[in-house]
């Protein structure tokens, strides 16, 4: 029993990272009806800002992870207006290979900039060990990350439900002529609602990067990840990944302790049929 | 210099005379100053590139130091090229490409198994010796006749260090590898080991290179409860990932006990494992903290070049020595590299002062060593590998099990 | 919808009479590249693979408007076909690439079947998953494909018991050089045939060709397995002039790459490939030998540059400048 609690625990913190970074991605999919493949780059901007505050200025944690945030929220509006809004309304083709370019680049700078390895992330000392919660035994890392992570999550679907930037933006997402025609500003929409989604992604990033290791490759590395939580989920939407979040954590998660020997093709053929079954994820939007 | 030494380096040079001698067609290259080039294939990018700067460190600073040593007029020039990872194609690639376009003459790096097996095979056919440095599968010495190895198998550590297991009275052992080469070389060793000397196996696992979320599999060893886990990986930072999650799931050191090759508790990554790491014993050929004279001064230049936190590692040990090899080499063939004279040279090279003690390469191109447990246990405030026991001059045992 | 723009017809209408002849001549020449830069066979040789395989992508992104991101997996599905064959004793390298075209067309034909009647997103991540599936079920399978470590032993019978592979490369140069001049007329004659035509016209407007009774479906599965088992050739190709086999061959990475590659060249031109996947390979072969840091930061750039102000990749600028000079001298 208590086996099985800890092992959900994990998958639950696992799918919560992976909802962290991926909810922006299916926000702006959804609402500007952007292939953005580059999305893990911010992801991995996060880490690095967060990471290399604590590690060579000896910020602590939260607040580290709070200038990671809000810096690449940053970068994220200023890339929306500089680059992005051009190519909405383009072939997925263009917007794949346009964002395979803005990956590569990424790439190339961080590794000028931070070197080819990995930065381990010095966790602060209450990070770190086991916490006992009714007599079961869990790692305080993982558990700082459900907590966080449920807040944030707690505090953004507030935001999308009962707030009227988040009406703003469900109506866009809907009938983006409509809510422009009632006098929504969806130029400026936009930009806000993808320097919120690129700064949830680095929120994401410095949360996990202990899971999910920041170095150079990152955004190629994990991106399969971050789409298949989005592309399994629905776009637009920002409960619908937060279930696919859940279960692909969940499925990689008991396969990794009842069947190693199938790695991650389970999840992959999983992802595979829910597609098919589902082309438009698993909880279809009304 | 000991008298020993002096000796070893007379009877090397009377090898290599008698190989030159046998191979006539040496004279047909160009006798005035020559640059002998050698490729190096390393990780310089991806997540382990801090393994392949180990080694490129090491065979940096020794060509600095050494130089001087080289005959007159004989230069070396190395030409590197990033494998960026386990990637066999590419580096088989890489590999022709330097022999065919840049005419290199030695090959050297082979830093990970896989790919040292798809260079290997080819150098059978280029006819250029390959300095394997760090590739622990056994079977890569097998593939050609140019191949020699400076580094270690997963055999010669494991299997003795299954057999010490057995002996500390540990009944039940797991074991937990990186699924590659390596990992399933280790893991049969340590079985083999194990298993002779009267232990059971209850459990075992690969995990996927690629794997950033180790949790699942040690909340699982958690839950089998053995007496004794043996883990794998190829060192650098996997090396924490596993440690740390050792900790994460709870489990207590005391009731099950961590062991492994010491690629687990590698030296540059002590300090990111932190206390988690203190205890855990290992088997390898190479500590930094070993007490040796040649030690001393190995590890002094090595801070001397790259820092006083810096520390060497078994990966620059064995890119020290690949290096060693390769110098003694073209100085006893005086600059002219000829494949037949260097093999035959090679496969009775001995270097009786490494820092890791005394070392030589048997017939099969495989490294004979001394082999340390040690126990990571702090010392001066730093983390630090201590060796407590000493297996002398141990060859690839799966070598001599499998002999034909 | 600013798709890719179509080609002039001229580019790709069948030559005739002496034009035909006058273009076997690019092939001569490059034949006789060995003679002037030895030592250069592997590099060509994985070029001309890779422009095989780019060209079995184009019938896809240029042809069909079908865009991939997991082409990968039908190259290492014959890349693996052949691999392992060979490590079982079938030996012979025109079999295996036969038999390495005929996996790769079914699993084309299994996996298009299913992910063909989506479109856009949807199908972009069903590409992707159906590679990672494959990738991740060679890496599983070590038995087989010996997982990360790669396929050991890999070695095939000389070219029709006449030619051996050798380490140079000079036999799989032109083994390769020849087998990517029959897929190149193949591909050209099925570009200009009334099925060529017709996937033209899906990728333009499918609502219509629907309309006018075109089983848009069925092309488009049709479409995927030639393809497919073109791809799978490729695969077998790289297998037998490299004489190995490694997960690679099925990456997200090669899916990229290839993709980026017949994009820089131009797609829907049918030369496309034959620019870029040579501009790309030469640049990386270059810039990225130790460091890869500007090759990925020039690329980038460059794939930026492209998308926003050059759509249509290199063989698309020429062909507005040709257009340009035109009207400047009529």
């Amino acid at each position: 029993m208590t086996t099985i609690i800890t092992i959900l625990f994990f998958a639950v913190a696992y799918g919560m990272i992976l909802y962290l970074i991926s909810v922006g991605l299916s926000v702006t999919m959804g609402l500007m009806g952007f292939v953005n493949l580059a999305h893990g780059v911010f992801a991995m901007l996060g880490g690095y800002v967060t990471v290399m505050m604590m590690n060579r200025l000896g910020v602590p944690f939260l607040p580290a992870l709070a200038i990671g945030c809000v810096l690449v929220a940053m970068l994220g509006f200023v890339l929306e207006r500089t680059l992005y809004r051009h190519l909405y309304g383009r072939s997925e083709l263009d917007q794949v290979l346009f964002s395979i370019g803005l990956v590569l680049v990424s790439v190339a700078i961080v590794r000028i900039v931070w070197g080819p390895l990995a930065q381990p992330m010095q966790l602060p000392e209450y990070l770190k060990g086991q916490v006992s919660i009714a007599g079961i035994t869990l790692p305080a890392y993982r558990l700082a990350l459900v907590g966080f992570g449920t807040a944030v999550i707690a505090g953004l679907w507030f935001m999308f439900d009962r707030t009227l930037f988040g009406a703003r933006i469900r109506a866009a997402v809907d009938n983006r002529a409509m809510a422009q025609s009632i006098g929504i500003n969806t130029s400026r929409l936009f930009s806000l609602a993808f320097g919120l989604g690129t700064g949830l992604a680095a929120l994401g990033g410095g949360l996990g990067a202990d899971v999910l290791a920041i170095a150079p490759a990152y955004p190629l590395q994990y991106i399969v990840y971050f789409l298949i939580v989005v592309a399994v989920g629905g776009l637009g939407d920002i409960k619908g990944p937060f279930v696919a979040a859940l279960v692909i954590g969940l499925a990689d998660t008991l396969c990794r302790y009842f069947l190693p020997e199938a790695g991650s093709i389970f999840i992959f053929a999983f992802v595979f049929l829910v597609l098919l079954w589902r082309p438009n994820g698993i909880i279809e939007r009304r | 210099m000991s008298s020993a030494g002096t000796l070893a380096r007379l009877m090397r040079v009377g090898l290599v005379l008698a190989a030159t001698m046998a191979v006539p067609f040496v004279a047909a290259l160009p006798a005035s100053a020559q640059t002998v080039k050698i490729g190096m294939i390393l990780t310089y990018s991806g997540r382990d590139a801090a393994l392949g700067e180990q080694i490129d460190r090491a065979v940096n600073l020794f060509v600095k130091m050494h130089e001087k040593e080289l005959p007159p007029g004989v230069k070396v020039e190395l030409i590197k090229r990033d494998d960026t990872g386990v990637n066999p194609d590419l580096a088989k690639r890489l590999a022709q490409e330097l022999i065919l376009r840049d005419g290199v003459q030695i090959l050297t790096g082979g830093q990970w198994t896989p790919n040292a097996m798809a260079i290997a095979g080819l150098t059978k056919e280029a006819k250029v010796p390959f300095i394997t440095m760090t590739a622990g599968g056994s079977a890569v010495t097998l593939q050609s006749p140019y191949v020699v190895r400076t580094g270690w198998t997963l055999w010669q550590t494991s299997y003795p260090l299954g057999q010490w297991a057995a002996k500390q009275g540990w009944k039940n052992a797991y074991t937990v590898v990186s699924d590659f080469g390596p990992g399933h070389d280790g893991e049969a060793a340590f079985t083999k080991g194990f298993t002779e000397g009267g232990g059971a196996i209850t459990g075992a696992v690969r995990i996927p290179l690629k794997t950033t979320d180790y949790l699942p599999y040690f909340q699982k060893i958690k839950d089998v409860n053995p007496d004794v886990v043996y883990v794998f990986n190829p060192g650098g930072p996997q090396a924490t990932a596993f440690m740390k999650a050792f900790d994460d799931v709870g489990i207590t050191k005391s009731k099950i006990k961590l062991i492994g090759p010491g690629d687990i508790t590698s030296d540059d990554e002590l300090p990111n494992m932190g206390k988690s790491a203190l205890g855990v014993v290992t088997m390898l050929q190479y500590s930094p903290a070993g007490v040796r004279p040649a030690n001393a001064e190995f590890v002094a230049a090595w801070k001397k070049e790259y820092g006083a936190d810096q520390v060497p590692t078994y990966f620059a040990v064995a890119g020290w020595d690949g290096m060693r090899a390769i110098f003694d080499t073209i100085k006893a063939q005086k600059g002219k590299i000829d494949p037949e004279a260097t093999m035959a040279f090679l496969r009775s090279w001995s270097n009786p002062v490494s820092p890791r003690g005394p070392v030589r390469i048997d017939q099969a191109g495989d490294i004979v060593q001394h082999l340390y447990l040690r126990r990571v246990e702090e010392k001066d405030g730093r983390l630090a590998n201590i060796e407590f026991a000493t297996i002398e001059q141990t060859g690839d045992p799966w070598k001599i099990f499998n002999k034909k | 919808m600013t798709t890719i723009p179509a080609p002039p017809v001229a580019v790709i209408a069948a030559p005739s009479g002496l034009a035909r002849l006058l273009q076997l001549v690019p092939w001569f020449v490059v034949a006789g590249l060995p003679l002037v830069l030895p030592g250069y066979e592997p590099l060509a040789m994985q070029v001309f693979v890779m422009i095989l395989f780019a060209l079995s992508l184009d019938l896809l992104v240029g042809y069909a408007g079908i865009v991939t991101l997991g082409h990968a997996g039908l190259f290492g599905m014959g890349a693996y076909t052949a691999g392992i064959l060979s490590v079982h004793g079938v030996t012979d390298p025109i079999v295996t690439a036969l038999a390495a075209m005929v996996v790769a067309a079914l699993t084309g034909l299994v996996f298009g079947a299913a992910m063909l009647r989506t479109k856009g997103l949807t199908l972009l991540m069903l590409t992707m998953a159906a590679a990672f599936l494959l990738y991740e079920i060679a890496n599983k399978a070590t038995g087989l494909t010996g997982g990360e470590d790669g396929l050991q032993g890999v070695s095939f019978t000389p070219v029709l018991g006449l030619f051996a592979f050798d380490f140079r490369g000079k036999t799989a140069f032109f083994y390769s050089l020849v087998a990517l001049f029959l897929v190149f007329t193949f591909v050209r004659i099925l570009i200009n045939s009334p099925f060529g035509w017709s996937l033209r016209g899906i990728r333009e407007n499918d609502a219509r060709m629907v309309a006018i009774g075109c089983p848009i479906l069925q092309r488009r599965v049709v479409a995927y397995v030639i393809s497919a088992a073109l791809a799978g050739l490729a695969g077998a190709l790289q297998a037998q002039t490299t004489q190995f086999v490694a997960l690679h061959s099925l990456s997200f990475e090669l899916s990229g790459n290839i993709l980026i590659m017949l994009i820089l060249g131009g797609s829907g031109r049918l030369y496309g490939a034959f620019v870029g996947v040579p501009a790309f390979m030469f640049a990386q072969d270059l810039l990225a030998k130790q460091d890869p840091a500007n090759w990925f930061l020039g690329q980038g750039i460059i794939l930026i540059a492209m998308v926003m102000l050059a759509p249509g990749g290199m063989l698309g600028i020429a062909e507005r400048a040709m257009a340009a000079i035109k009207r400047r001298l009529s």
